[in-house]
């Protein structure tokens, strides 16, 4: 008994020992030492293509770290030399396998990189190999663009070729269109009762293609009010669609054989604000009471504002434009409504000219041609698959 | 020749334009750069001559004493007060003139505006309710799909019928869109033909008058 009870004590005694040392200081033998990040295995640097140079894509393969949640991005590293020093040029975050640098500083001169891949949370990082070199070089044709050509250039040749069947005189059929072919009446009207005629051009600026096609239409209604004799009023929201707009209906008068008729005041600017704007002619159409009011060109959130106060008011309402969004509104209120391209169609069809005839013909068998390739396009897709990827990347407009 | 001048230039910038597109090269992103720089300049003037504009129309309203010709005074008002404090206000020392200027923006304008677009959910109202009424075979079918896709985005529908947010999806996705597609081809294609028109000087009634 006297042999053992120095025994337990030696055992307690060595097992207080070990539950008062740090934790830190028990060895540690089941895991292994924590490694450094990965690196990512291969980095790739070119060119980047369709541009105008001072730009290289670098790629890479992402760490293998990432997938386990370690990585916190990756920060792309340039030099002018594969040994010489490397700067900082960018950084994407992880889940990006590509950066564009935009800033080289010289076009035609090697460049290499290495990509720094970022752990997470700590200072852990790794730098990978250094690229290939890589040069920027300035493009002069954007090949991702040559669909975009080859159909501009296929809708050009078609257009031609109507526009030259009208030059002989072959006479062109174009449908009837309700809101156009109303054109007539509503001046009419306006005259009858004797009040203006309201023509809001829009509230986008002389950039947008259908405020150019709104002063088309503008221009063929000044004439009519010309040759009647009925006011005309043309708020403008942008200052050089007033300008245009003016010099339109000045010219109209003008062509009709009555500057004298022409009033200055009938073309006015309003408010560049969208809703001040919206508000205003709201007012104007609530005093003066026009009888026909035109809205053509592109509208977006006061459309409606515009055409039920219109309605309100008792207007013969034509409108027209190419915001998909506001056509709702604008078929609900209105009388008449120009949907999308009867708004460019306008001018050709009220001038009866046949050149401009000829456009419209053109722009008509374009579309046939494309819903030909759509449904061409569908069926190959339902008959094979893989060519429905194929089709996609054709119509992919870099 | 003031009508062959514009035309001219209309060919020659329109083309460049066109080609810029396809161009990526530094040049001509430097010459898409600076006609945009351009417009913004001519734009400039443009304001000038349609605050001459705003000018003289409120002018005209108050000689003639035509309808609402008071409104005309608040607009001048307006304009010439917002005008000084914006100049004034830049100024060292007079800087309170453009903390009003912003107070003015602020706490005026802006709940205009605000007041204005909220109008808008009223306009809407009384527009559903014209084209929701079934007078036709379209209507009524309009009527009926407008109250499938609103159930469908509200949670009340989901507890009718599960189903119902699938339907509206797909009334959204396929009908919808295939539509909004069809009209977005010929809108690109009126564009293209409108814009092919004035540059090759066949639409010329933007110059008013027909450019004879």
């Amino acid at each position: 008994m006297r042999q053992k009870i120095p025994g337990l004590l030696l055992v307690l005694f060595w097992a207080s020992l070990c539950l008062a040392l740090p934790a830190q200081q028990i060895p540690v033998t089941a895991e292994p030492a924590a490694a450094a990040i990965a690196p990512v295995p291969e980095v790739k640097a070119g060119d980047t293509p369709n541009d105008g140079g001072n730009a290289i894509t670098v790629t890479w393969q992402a760490s293998p770290d990432e997938a386990k949640g370690l990585v916190e991005g990756y920060e792309v590293l340039r030099s002018e030399t594969a040994e010489g020093e490397y700067s900082r040029v960018g950084y994407v975050p992880y889940g990006f396998t590509s950066f564009n640098e935009q800033e080289v500083p010289q076009n035609g001169r090697d460049y290499f990189y290495q990509v720094k891949t970022v752990g997470k949370g700590s200072s852990d990082f790794s730098l990978s190999a250094v690229s290939n070199p890589a040069q920027a070089h300035e493009q002069w044709f954007n090949a991702a663009r040559i669909n975009a050509l080859v159909a501009t250039v296929l809708f050009i040749l078609i257009v031609i070729y109507f526009i030259t069947r009208a030059k002989r005189g072959q006479s062109l059929f174009i449908r009837r269109i309700a809101g156009l072919a109303a054109v007539e009446e509503a001046v009419g009207r306006a005259t009858e009762m004797g009040r203006p005629i309201l023509f809001v051009p829009g509230i986008s600026s002389i950039a947008d293609v259908a405020t150019i096609a709104a002063l088309n239409i503008l221009g063929q209604v000044a004439k009519k009010t010309a040759e009647y004799g009925t006011p005309l009023l043309v708020p403008n929201k942008d200052p050089v669609v007033y300008i245009v707009a003016q010099e339109i209906v000045k010219e109209a008068y003008t062509e009709i054989g009555r500057p004298d008729a022409y009033n200055p005041d009938s073309v006015f600017f309003l408010t560049d604000s969208q809703m001040g704007y919206a508000a205003g002619v709201d007012g104007i159409m609530t005093r003066e009471k026009p009888a026909t009011n035109f809205f053509l060109g592109m509208f977006y959130a006061e459309s409606l504002i515009l055409a039920e106060t219109g309605a309100e008011t008792g207007a013969i309402q034509i409108a027209g434009t190419d915001a998909v969004n506001q056509l709702p509104f604008f078929i609900t209120a209105c009388d008449y409504t120009l949907i999308g391209e009867e708004l460019y169609a306008a001018s050709a069809y009220l001038s009866r000219e046949p050149m401009l005839l000829g456009t419209l013909k053109g722009q008509d068998w374009s579309k046939a041609v494309i819903v030909l390739l759509l449904i061409a396009g569908v069926l190959l897709s339902w008959i094979n698959p893989g060519i429905r990827q194929l089709i996609l990347n054709l119509l992919i407009v870099g | 020749m003031k009508k062959q001048l514009p035309l001219i230039i209309v060919l020659v910038l329109g083309i460049t334009m066109a080609l810029q597109f396809f161009i990526p090269s530094h040049i001509s992103t430097l010459t898409y750069e600076t006609l945009n720089q351009w417009l913004i300049v001519i734009a400039a003037f443009a304001i000038s001559l349609a605050v001459g504009s705003l000018i003289n129309h409120h002018m005209i309203k108050i000689k003639r004493r035509k309808s609402g010709w008071w409104n005309s005074y608040v607009t001048l008002t307006g304009l010439v007060v917002m005008a000084l404090l914006g100049i004034l206000g830049k100024i060292n020392g007079l800087n309170w003139m453009s903390a009003f200027y912003f107070k003015l923006f602020k706490y005026v304008q802006a709940p205009m505006d605000s007041a204005m677009f909220a109008i808008l959910a009223f306009y809407m109202a009384s527009a559903a309710y014209r084209a929701f009424r079934a007078r036709s075979k379209e209507a009524t079918l309009l009527l009926i799909s407008g109250f499938i896709v609103m159930l469908g985005v509200i949670p009340f529908g989901s507890l009718i019928w599960d189903k119902i947010p699938d339907i509206s999806e797909w009334i959204m996705m396929v009908p919808n869109m295939a539509s909004k597609r069809g009209i977005l081809f010929g809108v690109g294609l009126g564009m293209t033909a409108t814009s092919l028109k004035i540059i090759l000087g066949i639409e010329r009634n933007w110059l008013g008058g027909g450019g004879k």
